[in-house]
């Protein structure tokens, strides 16, 4: 069995982490905000977690996705996570398809301003949807990402019932040309995985990836070494629905 | 009330028999072609995650607990009008949670996962509970029942009576805990809802089992004592005032919280649910029965007390569509103090109309009820034969 390995212990990630200081450090600084971003993105690339061991509680992963970069009509992220993970039905009612992720505009009441954002599972701390499962088939992964097993799901649809964010599909009709990485089955509930088949190869989910604007950022919450710790401690965040005490993996930036 | 010629009697049990039957199995091919298909076949969607046959479901379930009020009251409470009833009210109660968990099982998405679903358990998980609360359920009715059947087990007939009558408060709290422990739709999410379903449950059980006692004296060719006609009709007006009343406090307080007064005004002034509301639930459902009840020119007739019962039934659908449906066509309020938009019907009504097969599924779990009841019946001959000189030296009969 493998003991967990700390963000400090890691040495992989101490030295990534030390290059992309080093790069920092080298001027990289006045490159463009977008490509800069995109830099750092990489140097904080998730490492690959080796075949039969177990997530590490050590990591949290989670996003930060910036709103005011967030361009509108843009759905690249929502494109490349449907190609990704092979959501590709189109049925006669629409509000049957699956929608892992999902541009959501905001017009504030008060003073008119609008905000895009994407909207997708928020990798809650406290996950309502995998408290009331009654199979436990929603389950959260110890490094913070929650999932449905397509195994164990018998499409109660409790879980959709509870997510305060809606971030969640039911398979309403069968499926057909599936990702083999991302199984989906007819009758179970999904959402956004955090494209953890990607994750575990030490790569970054397809959103984050697509994104041309780099609204989005990926990495390790519990490392404060890591681009998206940093962010977070310097610049305003929110959680959605912040008032539920879930202390989401997914973080706003602008709103 | 009808009477069935003697000749006939036989004949119309089977040809009542058979249509429960075709009516069960026409919902099991329902269920069959909804899960062949997929969902896709049903109104419901990815923001009605719950449609009709939760509504019929859940109806079923509620009552289920409730019918054996009347077999509490006999064993528990000690009321001698209500013992001979008791074997009825337990069967009543396994046939529609019968009828209710047959169509919840057979409406999840992966109905054929059932072993799944008995032998994964989530212990924080209400549904997951359900999954001992149902069973033991059923076994403790059958006991309740075997020590009222069975002679030399009837001193145990209280304590099984009253296990009996703990286990179903448990169950319906469990039933209302469902949609109580809700962390973020404003129509649920209250601790009131566990007491609520079970004072439902009260109401509408009793309902069904005013109707289904109606039609055994009528087909046996029986009157219903007047005294005992009383005692339940007031027994039903208490539950339905009861369950009126827990309906105002939950709007009210739902409405005193700003966060929630745009969804109150849907639901009560501003929606397709309105009118399912104030018709179907507070007037048909309660006002009504409680009028036909008391009146003096109602209140002791057999025939009204009956249809007061139906309209309980009717108003228990038109509530729960209004809560169940209702509550889920009003979007969640992710974003407060925004308006919102997206392609997933993110701030939006959305409208739900159920489709065939779940109507015919819905229906199919109102036939096993009915099929088991009749057969029930018939075979066990729970018909409640009442001694009313028993009764009076009892005083249990008096208001």
């Amino acid at each position: 069995m493998t003991a967990p390995q700390t963000p400090d212990s890691n040495p992989r990630r101490a030295f990534i982490a030390a290059a992309g200081a080093g790069v920092a450090g080298l001027g990289f600084t006045v490159i463009a905000p977008g490509l800069h971003l995109m830099a750092v993105g990489e140097a904080n690339a998730a490492e690959a977690r080796k075949a039969g061991t177990a997530a590490s509680p050590a990591v949290r992963w989670g996003l930060l996705i910036d709103a005011n970069k967030c361009a509108p009509g843009c759905t690249k992220c929502i494109d490349a996570c449907h190609t990704e993970n092979g959501v590709s039905e189109k049925l006669p009612d629409p509000r049957q398809n699956s929608q892992w992720i999902r541009k959501i505009e905001l017009v504030d009441k008060r003073n008119g301003r609008v905000t895009q954002l994407p909207m997708m599972c928020q990798h809650c701390a406290e996950p309502p949807c995998v408290d009331v499962c009654p199979t436990g088939a929603s389950m959260k992964r110890a490094d913070g990402i929650v999932l449905v097993d397509r195994h164990t799901c018998i499409g109660c649809r409790y879980c959709m019932m509870a997510c305060p964010y809606k971030a969640r599909s039911f398979v309403h009709a069968p499926l057909t040309q599936q990702n083999p990485e991302v199984p989906r089955g007819q009758g179970c509930v999904e959402s956004c995985t955090l494209c953890v088949h990607r994750v575990d190869k030490g790569q970054q989910p397809a959103c984050v990836e697509s994104c041309p604007e780099g609204a989005m950022v990926f990495g390790d919450l519990n490392d404060p070494a890591s681009d998206i710790a940093k962010r977070i401690a310097s610049v305003p965040t929110t959680q959605v629905r912040a008032d539920l005490r879930l202390n989401q993996g997914v973080r706003y930036q602008g709103l | 009330m009808f009477t069935p010629h003697p000749r006939h009697e036989e004949a119309l049990f089977y040809l009542l028999a058979a249509i429960g039957g075709v009516v069960s199995a026409i919902g099991l091919a329902a269920a069959l072609y909804m899960e062949h298909s997929g969902h896709v076949v049903t109104g419901m969607n990815n923001q009605i995650v719950w449609g009709l046959p939760h509504v019929f479901a859940i109806f079923l379930i509620i009552a289920a607990s409730g019918v054996l009020n009347v077999a509490s009251m006999g064993s528990v409470f000690g009321r001698v009008l209500y013992k001979s009833r008791a074997p009825l009210s337990g069967l009543l109660g396994i046939a529609m949670l019968s009828g209710g968990l047959a169509i919840i099982m057979l409406d999840l998405g992966r109905a054929d996962r059932l072993m799944v679903a008995a032998t994964h358990f989530n212990p924080t998980s209400v549904f997951g509970w359900n999954v001992i609360l149902y069973p033991v359920f059923y076994g403790l009715v059958g006991v309740y029942l075997w020590t009222m059947m069975e002679r030399r087990m009837n001193p145990y007939a209280k304590a099984a009576g009253l296990a009996t009558f703990v286990w179903r408060v448990v169950l319906t709290s469990g039933t209302g805990s469902i949609f109580a422990f809700l962390v973020a739709r404003q129509a649920y999410g209250t601790a009131l809802l566990a007491p609520m379903f079970i004072i439902m449950s009260f109401a509408w059980g009793l309902a069904v089992f005013i109707i289904v006692q109606a039609t055994m004296y009528a087909w046996n060719g029986m009157t219903l004592p007047p005294l005992i006609l009383q005692r339940l009709k007031n027994l039903l007006a208490t539950f339905v005032a009861a369950t009126l009343y827990c309906t105002a406090i939950l709007h009210l307080v739902n409405a005193y919280f700003a966060k929630n007064i745009a969804f109150e005004t849907f639901i009560l002034f501003n929606s397709e649910f309105t009118g399912a509301f104030w018709i179907g639930q507070v007037l048909i459902g309660s006002l009504l029965p409680l009028a036909l009840l008391f009146h003096p020119a109602t209140r002791a007739r057999a025939t009204w007390v009956n249809v007061a019962a139906l309209l309980v039934i009717v108003g228990a659908y038109f509530q729960l569509h209004v809560f169940i449906i209702g509550g889920q066509a009003f979007p969640l309020d992710i974003f407060p103090g925004y308006d919102v938009k997206s392609s997933f019907m993110d701030g939006a009504v959305d409208h739900y109309t159920a489709s065939l097969p779940e109507i015919l599924l819905a229906v199919g779990g109102l036939g096993i009820a009915f099929t088991m009841t009749i057969i029930g019946v018939r075979v066990l001959h729970f018909l409640p034969q009442d001694d009313l000189a028993e009764i009076e030296a009892a005083g249990s009969i008096t208001d």
